[in-house]
């Protein structure tokens, strides 16, 4: 996403122009979120409580910690994709560059254009085309034509996946291998356009050829995105992220930078649990 | 309860069972072994009684002759089948384009839309629609919507004058549309029922990917929910389709029993099934019209064979392929 | 052109989002009118000729003066469909312990499988016709129509219902508790009819249940097996009377006061059917499996 603005998007609809036009279109466009005394609950059951973090501008922050600590609930209520589920309630305060994502004056889906998530298995849409499940997103804010298929383009290349696919684009999605799903999600997310990508322990259906390759991916994306991934598998953490957050219980125990987490943490529960003593 | 337990009693083999004591076992196996048998054998012994009795009609006016000729004349002794097989059509027709939309429709709400507290009282009341028999649907179709509806259904053929079938009719009472009216009220709980069950096996993955992407409600449903049932509702339909073809006692009280093949929607009609049950009472005597009827049975039976068959294709593949689908492949 | 991080949603996708989410509530509001206007009409119409009277009488026959009542029809439904139960039940069952308990996926249960299917979807005209054509026709057990001739159509009705549903609701007893029965060594018929059986019963009888109410409800296949007639019998070989068919007969008929019978008729039949389906569900919350 480098140098873009032409006077085709200036004319677009508000939607579409408005990233670009406030966008000062340099290399570090990352956003800064923060997370403020979040409380998530299923029900009468608490799966977050009282957090309180903030997500550097282009950097890759791990979401540790063992099953059931909550940790895909955090992370999916930054695109409000929590309260889909019955009975599901949030209360707090999550803001991206200031702007608060649960304000009441705030549409749900425009947060989750702005917040963009890639799931633990790879689940393009299974009736559509390569190029269309790219597509998708984008058709929703009405793009077509040859804006679309730029997008569509760019998306792909950005997430590694173009060469593969460039002469197969009418192919159904479901066709590519498993590591190449994930990355078509990738670019779909992309296509988008998001402020952040949101990461639920996207490898751990891959194996470690297609993981080493998504990698790399976040690696290439975070120098423009701001990325969480949540994780249960440390070396990967301990590759890829910046930071580190570790959590128990819906708590957040600790959060710093990922050497210093994984080799001296300040709290003796982290310490436990990067060193493999339960989790 | 006799066992092989190894208990030493001196009468008893130590190991296995006295052959006597296997008996009840052989006599269930082989017992239910039969009556499943008797399935197989009843749907060709149908099959074969109805064709002999049929026979004398397809004799007399031959196969295709029956079935394609236009002109049922009770009085004359003369028995083409065509404006039955019209009136089956059409009224069938207009039974799926209300009914299918309508349950698919009422599918939605209750899978995707509705408060949870909703979901179990409205799907009951959808399936309480199945529950009305036939007659009775009849019953209220004869005497309530026949002479409700007609001013209005006048209005419309006269505001569409211009549309051909649709304008410019005469209303009859009981007419095809009030036919495919009722039938459509008859098949809806059964396109609802399969159609939301087709909806519950689509993956929440997809639903969630669609939501992620920034889509509405109503987007999410067109994008993920609809096309991976496309399969399950067709067959949905297919079902319906078969039920609304099938269907005698209330489609014979209120659409007007007359064989002909009406020009309009609003003109009286017969169908196959309706004509069974008409004049069966005063065919008992009349060998030919007898045969007729029966014919009329058979051709009934065949078409509901080849509709049910096809349903059950569409609702396995909606099925099936989606199974498929789970199994990614884990390299690359 | 905004300043904020989170796009505008457009104003068109939003309408589009309501209208679509409203014409779904709408279509399910369509849907469940028709039951209603029936219910209505039914209980309107059909209260006010429900008498002691209308009960306690047969149809006259008569096109002047008293109508009568439904007497014969109501015991006729009541005891053909019991016959029809007495024969379907065992062998739709048995169909269906079959399928689970010995012939699970061979060739030959798959055929039957799929010809039970088969029969689901045959009009129940054609099972009249069908009767007719076997045991009236061919004179076999007299060649007159009979209560027990109708029982028997209803029955080829009832039996693919109640394999299907019986099929399901054995299929729902775990297999562990079939083993466990086995491993202490009971024979296999035992282990059917005492661990089998009783774990599913409930299921089996809602699954009956819904079967009967069904069948109580039939018209057609009545029509040219127990005929049309007036009065009570008790003689499954008389011709035999039933709620259906007593319904269609009056309803063509000109006299108010026939079809005010109809109406009380079918308010009866309705009341009867939806008691059944009401008991069907409820043993059906009791059950022991799922």
């Amino acid at each position: 996403m480098t140098t873009q603005p032409t006077t085709e998007q200036s004319t677009a609809t508000t939607e579409q122009a408005g990233r670009f036009a406030h966008s000062t279109v340099t290399e570090a466009t990352g956003r800064h979120v923060a997370v403020q005394d979040l409380n998530a609950y299923y029900g009468d059951q608490q799966a977050v409580k009282s957090f309180n973090i903030e997500y550097e501008p282009n950097k890759v922050t791990a979401m540790i910690g063992p099953s059931g600590s909550g940790k895909s609930t955090m992370v999916r209520c930054i695109n409000r994709m929590h309260e889909e589920i019955p009975g599901a309630r949030v209360t707090g305060k999550i803001t991206i560059d200031g702007e608060d994502l649960y304000a009441s004056s705030v549409d749900v889906t425009a947060v989750r254009h702005a917040a963009g998530m890639v799931f633990q298995k790879p689940n393009p849409f299974p009736t559509m085309s390569i190029y269309d499940n790219v597509a998708a997103g984008p058709r929703l804010t009405g793009m077509k034509g040859g804006s679309l298929k730029e997008r569509v383009e760019k998306s792909l290349r950005a997430a590694a996946l173009w060469d593969e696919v460039k002469d197969r684009l009418a192919q159904p999605g479901i066709g590519l291998s498993g590591g190449q799903q994930q990355r078509l999600c990738i670019a779909r997310t992309l296509a988008v356009e998001p402020e952040v990508i949101l990461m639920d322990e996207p490898c751990s259906a891959l194996d470690p050829i297609a993981t080493l390759r998504i990698e790399e991916l976040i690696d290439e994306l975070k120098q423009r995105y701001t990325i969480v991934i949540v994780t249960h598998n440390m070396q990967q953490a301990a590759r890829v992220a910046d930071s580190t957050a570790f959590m128990l219980d819906g708590e957040l125990i600790e959060v710093g930078p990922t050497e210093r987490m994984f080799t001296k943490p300040n709290d003796e529960r982290t310490e436990q649990y990067v060193s493999g003593k339960f989790g | 309860m006799e066992s092989a337990t190894v208990s030493a009693r001196g009468d008893r083999p130590i190991l296995g069972r006295s052959p006597l004591s296997r008996l009840p076992d052989q006599i269930l196996k082989w017992g239910l072994t039969a009556i499943a048998a008797l399935i197989l054998f009843l749907i060709g012994f149908f099959f074969v009684r109805l064709y002999i009795e049929a026979h004398p009609a397809f004799a007399r006016f031959g196969v295709f002759g029956f079935t394609f000729d236009n002109n049922w004349d009770v009085a004359k002794n003369v028995y083409g089948a065509l404006p039955l097989v019209v009136g089956t059509l059409v009224t069938s027709a207009v039974a799926l384009l209300i009914g299918v939309p309508v349950a698919i429709a009422a599918a939605l709400y209750v899978t995707e839309l509705c408060p949870r507290g909703l979901k179990g009282p409205l799907t009951i009341l959808l399936d309480l629609l199945a529950a009305v028999p036939s007659v009775v649907y009849g019953l209220w179709g004869v005497l309530v919507l026949v002479p409700r509806l007609k001013p209005i259904e006048q209005w419309f053929t006269d505001t569409f004058s211009f549309v051909p079938f649709i304008g410019g009719a005469h209303v009859a009472g009981p007419n095809y549309f009030i036919g495919g009216l009722i039938l459509a009220i008859m098949i809806l709980p059964i396109v609802s029922a399969i159609t939301r069950e087709v909806m519950a096996t689509v993956p929440p993955d997809h639903k969630e990917a669609a939501l992620a992407l920034g889509a509405t409600r109503w987007e999410m449903i067109r994008m993920a929910i609809l096309p991976y049932s496309r399969a399950g509702i067709t067959g949905a339909a297919m079902l319906g389709l078969g039920r609304a073809i099938g269907e005698t006692i209330a489609v014979t009280l209120v659409v007007g029993n007359a064989p002909n093949i009406g020009k309009h929607l609003f003109d009286q009609g017969y169908t196959l099934a309706a004509v069974i049950a008409n004049e069966f009472g005063e065919a008992a005597s009349n060998p030919v019209h007898r045969a007729a009827l029966i014919a009329a049975g058979l051709v009934l039976f065949v078409l509901t064979l080849v509709v049910n068959a096809i349903a059950r294709f569409f609702v396995i593949r909606g099925q099936r392929g989606r199974r498929d689908i789970g199994n990614v492949a884990v390299t690359g | 052109m905004s300043t904020s991080i989170l796009p505008v949603v457009s104003a068109r996708r939003k309408r589009t989002d309501k209208a679509g989410r409203t014409m779904l509530g709408a279509a399910t509001i369509v849907a469940l009118i028709p039951l209603v206007l029936v219910l209505w009409y039914v209980i309107k119409r059909g209260i006010s000729a429900i008498s002691w009277h209308f009960i306690s009488t047969d149809p006259t026959g008569n096109f002047l003066g008293d109508p009568g009542g439904i007497k014969s029809a109501f015991l006729g439904t009541i005891e053909m469909v019991l016959v029809a139960t007495l024969i379907s039940v065992p062998l739709g069952v048995g169909v269906a312990l079959y399928l689970t308990e010995y012939g699970k996926n061979s060739a030959f249960a798959r055929a039957v499988r799929y010809f039970v299917d088969v029969m689901t979807g045959v009009p129940s005209i054609v099972f009249g016709l069908f009767i007719y054509i076997v045991l009236i026709l061919s004179g076999f057990g007299g060649s007159g129509y009979a209560g027990w001739k109708g029982s028997v159509a209803l029955a080829l009705l009832m039996l693919p219902i109640i394999t299907r549903a019986s099929e399901v609701v054995l299929l729902l007893v775990p297999d562990s508790l079939r083993e466990a029965a086995l491993a202490l060594g009971a024979p296999r018929w035992r282990v059917v009819f005492r661990v089998v059986l009783p774990t599913a019963l409930s299921g089996l009888i809602t699954g009956i249940l819904l079967a009967v109410a069904r069948a109580a409800g039939e018209t057609a296949p009545l029509l040219f097996t127990a005929a049309v007639v007036n009065g009570t019998s008790f003689n499954l070989n008389d011709k035999m009377n039933s709620l259906p068919v007593q319904i269609f007969t009056d309803v063509g008929q000109a006299q108010d006061r026939l079809v005010a019978r109809a109406w009380g008729a079918a308010l009866t039949l309705v009341l009867l059917v939806l008691v059944l389906t009401l008991i069907a569900r409820l043993v059906a919350r009791r059950s022991r499996v799922a």
